[in-house]
């Protein structure tokens, strides 16, 4: 009692803000200078003689030490400045209420927007193409949040299905002729069956050993697309992969295709349409099956299995059933998005389907606030739109990408929406969960 | 026989730079229970800067090989335990207190930063050096196939001896190894009874980068050439190497790159060269069917 008043009574001198910000800064700029002396300072290059040869770029290590020097400046002035705010509060009642409203508003508004996109940007081959490919991280990302998001098995080469998916399309495309319509759930099925296949080992693993499974399997599967040169085409892939048809209808300026049946004018952009409302349709469908499939109870069991895998196992769930199922239907979504890509390129190789793809969709399900649906559409949106915008900085993209990773991850750990639709409710309480009662998975 | 004996000696080389790898990664999973994805990656720019700082030795006139190895040595050691360090003070101590997935999306983040930054501020070329420690011993030379001990082999397999020797001393008998393990037991447990849990942790990172450091200059050594991209195979192949010796164990980690090292370089030579990354994967995979935790893991009890 005696010495904490006393200790009250006598605050420790403060410090001057300035002298501690300028002390930081400078640890931080020499922190900096000895990190990148050797990377930036030095410059390596084989010469002509084929001799490492080596110059120094005093210029650049300059700059950026001292963008470091400006730039810790600046993070401690607003961390001074700032400190912890909590937004909500300071907002009037109802300006909350109305951002509130809106956010129920934004499901519907953005499933709107997205059928209206072809209508809109009719023109511009290049929006419908980024729309194209942002659908199908969307899809990549649903169908990933089955396993990661309901079922809590943290899954590392999600893009193996969609590699199997791809190239049973384009296999079965390109030596029995198939069409797209009978080879895309002959896709699904055999990704699912390879969901079974990878599911089957990693009963018993949990936590990091699974990670660790799953993402040896990811590269066993590309390392044999690469080496497997008599099916699969080696690094080369396969070219000539079979465009799809509107139910029969090639899109093509003969007499029999798409246009010329309908009495319209060909243009090349309606195949981009026809595959942008394809893609938006697998998608959705994913979406639907997710929902409708969380009320069932194997959905029930999948995040039962996430909170507490021995209490399910208690209460007489069969814990092999249901991941084996988890993992069978984030697969064959995954082959379903995979013969899509195949379809849409026209050439697949191994190249797409190396560990960043799996990295960036499990980064788009984190990042969408585990098991949101609402969410993973965001972040896939964010995510995929941000890297497009770099594109003039080949260069610099991954870069540019690694590093938004990183702070998007410190600034929001749960994700960019950060709570959950229940699936159980009591009358009209149709309450959110936050993301952070929810567990995430010990699988 | 000689055969069989020559791969036995490329693999155990090949073994001791992955397990040196490997202990990086089993020690932050120790005391964090994090997979720290950028490791490989840090083993990368270890590689670099070895490489970096031998050009640069070599041009000041410096001609004594173990000097400039020694040299070498140091200035990779402190450079890649500074970018262990700022990585973890970065990415990781933020999201200390988060959930499982969130620290490691951001080590794999860091992952891509570390080989883009080597991508954009050294090229993207494979840069190769000439040899530096030619030479070796020959063991045996019958029926015109020799079996070649190079001095290579040796340094390799001398230092990652005497390395986890120092390794293993530290951890077991001194005031930083104690303050790790009783991290590792009890975080919060620790901080109450006065370990400066944050510095702790921050040593570890230290600790595993300037080994992966070393391992990076030893395969600049065995192979004479770093990329921007080797970090990442190398890094999964400790990895699997950590988890295969069991993750958490350090006996276990050199066990698992010594596994993984001699499972690679005898799938190479009796079979084919191009599926030994998934003989490797493939029997971890088996392995972990029969040892969920590892060849030396313990098995997590788990409390109800």
């Amino acid at each position: 009692m005696d010495g904490g008043s006393a200790s009250a009574a006598v605050p420790p001198p403060v410090p001057s803000k300035l002298a501690f910000i300028l002390k930081k800064a400078l640890l931080s700029a020499f922190v900096a200078f000895a990190l990148f002396l050797l990377m930036i300072g030095i410059r390596t290059e084989a010469g002509p003689d084929g001799q490492l040869i080596y110059w120094t770029r005093v210029g650049e290590l300059a700059a950026i030490v001292g963008a470091v020097f400006l730039g810790s400046i600046l993070v401690e002035l607003w961390r001074a400045r700032s400190g912890r705010i909590d937004f909500s509060a300071r907002m009037p009642a109802p300006l909350l209420s109305t951002l509130l409203s809106l956010r129920r508003a934004a499901t519907p508004a953005l499933l709107g927007f997205a059928f209206l996109v072809p209508v809109i940007f009719y023109d511009q081959r290049y929006l419908l193409d980024l729309g194209i490919l942002v659908l199908t991280y969307v899809m990549l990302g649903w169908g990933l949040n089955i396993v990661v998001g309901l079922a809590g098995l943290l899954d590392l080469g999600y893009v193996a299905f969609y590699a199997v998916g791809a190239y049973s399309y384009a296999l079965l495309a390109t030596t029995f002729g198939l069409s797209f319509w009978i080879c895309l759930p002959v896709a699904g099925i055999l990704a699912a069956f390879w969901g079974v296949l990878l599911g089957f080992p990693v009963l018993r693993l949990r936590g990091d050993y699974l990670a660790i499974v799953t993402l040896a399997f990811g590269e066993i599967i590309r390392l044999v697309l690469i080496n497997w040169q008599s099916l699969t085409g080696g690094p080369n892939g396969i070219t000539g992969i079979p465009r799809p048809t509107f139910f029969g209808l090639p899109f093509t300026a003969q007499d029999d295709g798409f246009a010329a049946r309908f009495g319209l004018e060909f243009s090349a952009i309606h195949r981009i349409v026809f595959l942008y409302y394809l893609i938006l349709l697998l998608a959705l469908l994913t979406n639907w099956v997710t929902i409708r499939l969380r009320r069932l109870p194997i959905g029930r069991a999948w995040e039962a299995l996430r909170e507490d895998e021995v209490a399910c196992r208690s209460l007489g769930i069969n814990t092999t059933t249901t991941k084996l199922t988890a993992f069978a239907t984030g697969a064959m979504f995954g082959g379903f998005a995979g013969a899509f890509f195949a379809t849409r390129q026209g050439f697949i190789s191994p190249e797409s389907f190396s560990f960043v793809e799996s990295a960036f969709v499990l980064a788009i399900v984190v990042l969408g606030g585990l098991g949101s649906q609402l969410g993973v559409a965001l972040s896939a949106l964010v995510m995929i739109g941000g890297f497009e915008l770099f594109r003039g900085f080949d260069q610099y993209r991954m870069l540019v990408f690694g590093l938004a990773m990183v702070l998007l991850m410190v600034w929001r750990p749960r994700g960019l929406v950060g709570h959950r639709a229940p699936t159980l409710f009591l009358g009209d309480q149709r309450t959110t969960i936050s993301a952070s009662l929810v567990k995430e998975g010990h699988g | 026989m000689d055969y069989f004996i020559q791969q036995l000696i490329n693999g155990i080389a090949l073994g001791s730079i992955y397990g040196l790898i490997a202990i990086g990664y089993t020690m932050v999973y120790g005391i964090i229970g994090m997979i720290n994805f950028a490791h490989g990656d840090v083993f990368m720019i270890g590689g670099f800067i070895a490489m970096i700082a031998f050009l640069v030795l070599v041009s000041l006139g410096l001609t004594a090989v173990p000097l400039i190895l020694f040299f070498v040595l140091l200035i990779a050691m402190a450079t890649t335990a500074l970018y262990g360090w700022t990585i973890e003070r970065i990415a990781y101590r933020p999201l200390r207190q988060s959930f499982r997935l969130a620290p490691m999306l951001s080590a794999i983040g860091m992952s891509f930063v570390l080989s883009n930054f080597a991508q954009v501020s050294q090229g993207a070329k494979v840069k190769a050096l000439p040899p530096i420690v030619p030479g070796g011993f020959t063991l045996s030379d019958r029926a015109g196939f020799a079996v070649q001990l190079s001095y290579v082999q040796i340094i390799v397999v001398v230092t990652t001896v005497v390395l986890l020797g120092i390794f293993s001393f530290l951890v077991a008998r001194t005031r930083l190894g104690r303050d790790m393990r009783a991290c590792e037991q009890d975080q919060t447990m620790a901080a109450l009874l006065g370990v400066d849990t944050d510095r702790t942790i921050s040593m570890t990172f230290v600790i595993g980068a300037a080994l992966a450091a070393v391992a990076g200059i030893m395969y600049l050594l065995y192979y004479g050439l770093v990329d921007f991209f080797m970090g990442f195979v190398a890094g999964i192949k400790a990895f699997t190497a950590a988890v295969l010796g069991g993750i958490g164990s350090l006996p276990g980690a050199m066990l698992g790159g010594l596994a993984i090292g001699l499972i690679e370089t005898f799938w190479s030579a009796y079979f084919s060269i191009q599926y030994k990354d998934v003989a490797a994967f493939s029997i971890l995979i088996v392995v972990l069917i029969f040892l969920p935790t590892g060849i030396l893991g313990r098995p997590e009890i788990e409390k109800v």
